[in-house]
């Protein structure tokens, strides 16, 4: 790029047409037919094997396998699924699967890696030893292995259902997964949800609002009190006066077996778990790198100003770490997403398990790794385009 | 670029925010007053200390009973009922002992295993030499490539009397450290490469190198080993076979270009354009220019995160098996398989996490060093 002016003084004027090899860019045309050749032919050599291959192994092409009955039981499913449905039917289960513990890995990692690395900051010698201990020892060993070692300790250190553990009341702990409690829908909910919504809405008015009066008169409005006020307090409230409905379907032991309450199967609680606390052990040193990325300078100067603690934190530390933050987090997102395609080691049925299986029971090798290649370039696609939005939400704005 | 960022940010930190931020450490002041200091300071922070201790405590202690006080050190053959009358209680270490050399070198010959262990030596040699910086000149690459050769004799064997070992038998860590090392080794040169096309003025070459590098980092590793392993014998011509393991080693070397092409983008963005118009006002040429000028100066910038990606790297060679190869883990995974150690896998994964440990600790330490050093004339 920076030889560009360069090349245009040395070149030969424009008037004349040097077709020369000592002309730059007509050696710049020449190495890229060159490039483009070989790439081109090394592309065309695979591909006319595989053609050959096919033809002579008598391999079936094409998605048409798709609309065929999978026979292919599904352990765990969003959807109602019997093996009677379809490989479509089937790839999308797994699709929403993958979708599951990614969206929920990413949530928890975030969590749990924030707490972490504002830990490895804190004052408390102990607690910051803790915490680089749990990131050194994460970040160092495979997550494969992880995983391997969590869906082990579910297997065979767990008890089996007659003996589950029980940590807290209607959570049990056993080698048939995590049972815990389900809320039960009641028909007041309807009404608190709506109050939810309502107040979402008046706090987003009051805000703007807010924003105007300070901007022409300077008085502030304690905006985040009333909020919360209107978000959480209204809705309580309002759950209060319809006398609390509550009902929990306690997850009961009959038999050998649970019945009632939400299960997470040990296959998804060990994924899940491996994929958070691996995950949130980058998520730590990323978070760590951006508060300590905003000098102390700053901090100083936004207290002289007479701003409140709070207030440093809100509006002068937050948003400078964040535009270190976000960047290296966007790529962390995409790796719990890759990552769980590691569920097939352990028997999640994710979209890579469900695909593997077809290509296996169909032969058709090319068209199941296309079916998992671009559904994470989908995903990948996705996530890097929404966070690039919110990026450049955040970011510098230069004059 | 995200991706480059992560890698910058983390080892940079690591290295500039010193764990003594708490403040003085044990030797500057008696240790009373420095637990006073960094432990009691405030209430809570007196809280959050007793309560912090107090899990310690009682991970530490339930901990040491199942590793150490209820262990199972040995059993008598496989009669492995002692085990199974302290499982959840204690650990049943006697698995080690009895699957060390099985987890270590997999179905290698028995009498044969002083060639995989010479091998597992001669890769730390390796290691130890290239990160010494003594070393870092023309004669790194002829004493890896010695090195390299006696450890292809060792493993495959056949000449100089040394028994053949196929290998299909081959297996463990000599499997582990083979892939990594050559996944690095042969990616490494494809990545600059690729780094430099995608930094190129001709549009061809740089939506080639575009498309390679956002292709390869968008899918899961996973995918393109089940290429490998079920895709690429269709690529070849008929008759021709590649053995699984040489697949899976080039879908790897594919994988981590691709990565660390990324990484050594970061590096040569980072040179300033007087660096390029100074070269070119010298009349060099092109691969002169960047032989000479700029990847020097570039590589040495992105060494930390060079190091973090072969972290990575080293612990996703894990992956394989999925495919079924056996690596270290899937050694340590199969040894479990038999009926009479069945149930005792987490005595075998621990084990050979601490392997993967001591690898990349060693590592990351080594790079966290090696920056705090190249770094020294910013942080005088």
């Amino acid at each position: 790029m920076a030889s560009k002016p360069h090349r245009a003084m040395r070149g030969p004027p424009a008037s004349t047409i040097n077709l020369s090899l000592n002309n730059p860019s007509v050696r710049a045309v020449l190495y890229q037919i060159l490039v483009v050749g070989a790439v081109g032919f090394v592309v065309w050599y695979l591909v006319s094997n595989t053609m050959t291959n096919l033809e002579t192994r008598k391999i079936a092409t094409g998605f048409g396998f798709l609309d065929r009955e999978a026979g292919l039981p599904i352990g765990e499913s969003l959807i109602e699924y019997t093996p009677a449905d379809t490989y479509a039917k089937a790839l999308f289960v797994g699709l929403l699967n993958t979708l599951r513990v990614a969206i929920l890995g990413i949530v928890l990692a975030t969590i749990l890696g924030t707490i972490i690395g504002v830990a490895r900051l804190s004052r408390n010698w102990l607690l910051a030893q803790t915490a680089r201990i749990y990131v050194e020892v994460m970040r160092n060993v495979p997550l494969l292995l992880q995983l391997l070692f969590w869906w082990t300790l579910f297997r065979d250190m767990f008890p089996g259902p007659r003996d589950a553990l029980s940590p807290l009341a209607g959570v049990f702990l056993s080698n048939r997964g995590v049972k815990i409690p389900l809320l039960m829908w009641q028909p007041e909910y309807a009404y608190v949800l709506a109050t939810i919504l309502a107040g979402i809405v008046a706090s987003y008015l009051l805000h703007r609002w807010a924003k105007r009066r300070q901007e022409a008169t300077g008085q502030q409005f304690p905006v985040v009190r009333t909020a919360l006020g209107l978000v959480v307090g209204l809705p309580l409230l309002v759950f209060l006066v319809l006398g609390a409905p509550l009902a929990l379907e306690r997850p009961e032991l009959r038999g050998f077996n649970f019945v009632g309450g939400a299960t997470l199967t040990p296959e998804f609680a060990a994924l899940l778990i491996g994929l958070v606390t691996y995950t949130a052990a980058f998520i730590a040193e990323i978070v760590r790198s951006g508060i300590l990325a905003v000098s102390h300078g700053q901090t100083e100067a936004a207290l002289a100003l007479g701003l409140k603690r709070g207030q440093v934190l809100r509006l002068v530390v937050l948003p400078q770490a964040l535009r270190v933050i976000v960047p290296p987090t966007t790529s962390q997102y995409l790796n719990i997403t890759k990552n769980s395609s590691l569920a097939v080691a352990i028997g999640y049925p994710d979209i890579v398990s469900v695909a593997n299986t077809t290509l296996n029971q169909t032969g058709q090798a090319i068209e199941g790794i296309a079916i998992i290649m671009a559904v994470y370039l989908t995903i990948s696609l996705s996530i890097s385009l929404f966070m690039n939005w919110y990026n450049k939400h955040i970011a510098l704005v230069e004059r | 670029m995200s991706d480059t960022q992560s890698h910058y940010t983390s080892p940079t930190f690591a290295a500039a925010a010193p764990e003594k931020l708490p403040g003085r450490t044990f030797r500057d002041i008696p240790p009373v007053r420095w637990a006073r200091e960094n432990l009691f300071n405030t209430w809570y922070n007196t809280a959050l200390t007793l309560v912090i201790a107090y899990f310690i405590a009682r991970f530490a202690i339930g901990l040491i009973s199942w590793g150490l006080v209820n262990a199972v050190w040995d059993v008598p053959g496989t009669d492995t009922r002692a085990c199974r009358e302290i499982v959840g209680i204690g650990a049943c270490w006697a698995l080690i002992g009895e699957k060390f050399r099985f987890i270590m070198f997999g179905t290698y010959p028995y009498e044969e295993h002083w060639r995989p262990t010479v091998v597992i030596f001669l890769f730390l040699a390796l290691y130890g030499v290239s990160a010494m910086r003594r070393f870092w000149n023309r004669n790194l690459v002829w004493i890896w490539l010695a090195g390299l050769t006696v450890i292809g004799v060792l493993m495959w064997g056949g000449v100089l009397g040394l028994q053949f070992v196929e290998q299909e038998r081959w297996g463990g860590l000599p499997i582990t450290l083979i892939l990594a090392t050559f996944g690095i080794a042969l990616a490494f040169p494809l990545s600059i490469l690729l780094a430099l096309g995608r930094r190129s003025d001709m549009p061809a070459v740089k939506v080639i190198c575009v498309t390679y590098i956002e292709l390869i980092r968008g899918v899961p590793l996973i995918s393109l080993l089940f290429m490998a392993s079920v895709m690429f014998p269709l690529f070849l011509p008929e008759g021709l076979t590649i053995d699984k393991l040489l697949r899976a080693q080039v879908a790897i070397i594919l994988f981590a270009a691709a990565y660390l092409a990324e990484v050594i983008r970061g590096g040569l963005q980072a040179i300033p354009k007087g660096q390029y118009e100074a070269a070119d006002s010298l009349g060099l040429s092109y691969w002169q220019k960047t032989g000479f000028i700029v990847l020097p100066q570039a590589l040495r910038l992105v060494i930390p995160p060079l190091v973090n990606t072969f972290i990575g790297l080293f612990k996703d060679t894990s992956l394989v098996l999925i495919i079924g190869i056996f690596d270290l883990l899937n050694s340590a995974k199969t040894a479990v398989n038999e009926p009479a150690w069945r149930g005792f896998g987490l005595e075998a994964y621990i084990f050979v996490a601490v392997i993967y440990f001591v690898f990349c600790f060693a590592m990351s330490k080594y790079s966290q060093d090696l920056e705090a050093e190249l770094s020294m004339h910013r942080n005088r």
